[in-house]
């Protein structure tokens, strides 16, 4: 007897797990680039045994190295909705030292010079110190998390994220009893950032969250996306991502992490502050002044005639942090 | 007069015709064929706008233009140029109402109220309407053509409000280079005829500036 069925055996649980082809064999690039020590000594000798083996193969193909992660349990951490197409979520973004355009970061950034990388912890901390790359890469283990992503402007995506909950970091700096807020200062380099020059914000850029924010196992550092090492269009090597905030809050190629007792100014705040507020939690309750926040476009799904999609409260993830902001006035700190 | 004769050849209308809808094919090639970016919407609703506002530009340029230059031959083509504002005008209302509010009206009216950007836009756009819905020639007869260029001075107004619904557009982000070049154009072709008519009613109070 013949049973029919329509499962081809093929199931994936996201699509973000499935690793193209031309991924994989990147693979070899990454491992060819870290044995030349760029990532360091440590990781490169572990690395070095399999470069030597793969070297002939893949190299300077110029895409992302790959940077898997495994699937994270973290409530609330993998919406199965349909992910973003890659190339969209590479091509339209906002990283205005690039320039304001939608596609100038994609541009533009290529040329920023991501290696070496250190990341400075400093202010109202136990232990204060300077962090490379490669130590953030291995102070925790990777996981893979799909966020929503709903930009301040109305357009929304689903992104594949791979990183940590920036708690992790926290907890080794042990913050002091005076440390309320955290500060995310990014980096501003004049010889690869075209728009520095326009003044458009100040910069260097700088975002900031209550420390209580930055603690919630949502709040996530990251370092690849779609299972690979971020574009720098994207915010490599290292940034924010806080998914139920509007999009400016996830600061990108972070340099500097402060911890303080008073509220920090942020950028976007400081140029335009009935428009940007210092929570920037998404709300479809509370317009921005120029346009409604009540939905939303996907980007690549909601096609040119289809109705924009509802936007939910924190974004959709009201479960897991709506009791950070209960008894606050949501209309006044927006 | 080579350039007359260009001018005044029977096909320079038609071709110029073809010439502005350029633009639109363009923007429906990049949509159909998947070029029009990850935010086809957004894209379809700034280009038609930046469309509008260009040949805004170029219809007011016309009379400067044809007076510097001593080619009377180029008055024939402010009418086409001005229905070409229009049109892209309507293209960028049909667009946002369509493709930003859903085709809700509600939403549409609710947004109007909200939105100081908005409502410029709007409002020059229904100023535009009924400059449109004249420009034929039984329409100047029946209006006299001192009422008619009476009513189509309001072409000025449209050009005021739609650089300031693209400045308070682009004010939270802080960034207005490509409205100062538009800024610069309009203050240079408004300008010019204000000084024109400085100079006239200088001459002889009497008689009013002609666009």
């Amino acid at each position: 007897m013949i049973i029919k069925s329509t499962d081809t055996g093929f199931v994936h649980p996201v699509p973000s797990e499935i690793t193209p082809e031309a991924v994989y064999q990147q693979r070899r690039e990454w491992l060819r680039v870290m044995a030349g020590g760029v990532a360091g000594a440590a990781m490169a000798s572990w690395a070095a045994r399999s470069a030597m083996a793969q070297m002939p193969v893949g190299a300077g193909t110029g895409k992302p190295a790959p940077l898997p992660g495994t699937r994270s349990g973290v409530p609330g951490a993998m919406t199965i909705e349909k992910v973003t197409d890659y190339r969209d979520a590479t091509s339209y973004n906002n990283f205005y030292e690039f320039g304001t355009g939608k596609s100038d970061p994609a541009r533009y950034a290529p040329a920023m010079k991501t290696t070496p990388w250190t990341v400075e912890v400093e202010g109202a901390v136990r232990k204060p110190a300077k962090y490379t790359l490669e130590d953030l890469l291995g102070l925790s283990a990777l996981e893979e998390r799909i966020y929503r992503l709903r930009c301040v402007e109305g357009w929304s995506m689903v992104i594949p994220w791979v990183g940590y909950s920036l708690n992790e970091l926290i907890q080794r700096v042990e913050p002091l009893g005076n440390a309320r807020f955290v500060e995310f200062v990014t980096v501003a380099d004049a010889s690869a950032m075209p728009a520095l020059a326009a003044r458009i914000l100040p910069w260097p850029y700088t975002e900031a969250l209550r420390l209580d924010e930055a603690m919630n196992p949502l709040t996530m550092l990251v370092f690849g996306m779609y299972g690979e090492i971020l574009p720098n269009q994207n915010g490599a090597p290292v940034r924010l991502v806080i998914p139920w905030k509007y999009g400016y809050k996830s600061a990108k190629s972070l340099v500097k992490i402060r911890f303080t007792e008073r509220q920090p100014s942020t950028s976007w705040n400081r140029v335009a502050a009935p428009e940007y507020g210092f929570y920037g939690n998404v709300n479809p309750n509370v317009d921005h002044p120029r346009w409604s926040q009540s939905s939303e476009r996907r980007i690549g799904e909601d096609g040119l005639f289809a109705r924009k999609r509802k936007t939910l409260m924190f974004n959709g993830y009201e479960a897991q942090v709506g009791q950070l902001y209960a008894g606050m006035d949501l209309e006044k700190n927006y | 007069m080579g350039v007359a004769r260009i001018l005044l050849h029977p096909a320079a209308k038609p071709a110029l015709f073809g010439v502005c809808l350029l633009p639109l094919a363009w923007l429906l090639g990049a949509v159909l064929t998947d070029r029009a970016g990850p935010n086809p919407a957004e894209y379809l609703i700034r280009s038609t706008g930046d469309w509008a506002l260009r040949f805004l530009c170029l219809t007011l340029a016309v009379t400067p233009l044809r007076v510097l230059s001593r080619t009377p031959a180029l008055a024939r083509f402010r009418r086409m140029l001005g229905l070409f504002t229009y049109l892209y005008g309507a293209l960028h209302a049909v667009s946002y109402v369509g493709f930003d509010m859903g085709l809700v009206l509600s939403d549409v009216l609710t947004d109007i109220g909200k939105r100081p950007f908005i409502l410029m836009g709007f409002t020059a756009f229904l100023l535009m309407t009924p400059l449109a819905a004249t420009s034929f020639n039984r329409a100047i007869r029946t209006l006299g053509s001192a009422r008619w260029q009476m009513l189509h001075k309001l072409v000025y107004g449209v050009a005021v409000l739609a650089v300031l619904h693209f400045f308070w557009m682009r004010a939270g982000k802080n960034d207005q280079a490509e409205v100062l070049v538009y800024v610069a154009i309009l203050t240079l072709l408004l300008g010019w005829r204000w000084g024109r008519l400085m100079v006239k009613n200088g001459k002889n109070p009497s008689s009013a500036g002609q666009s």
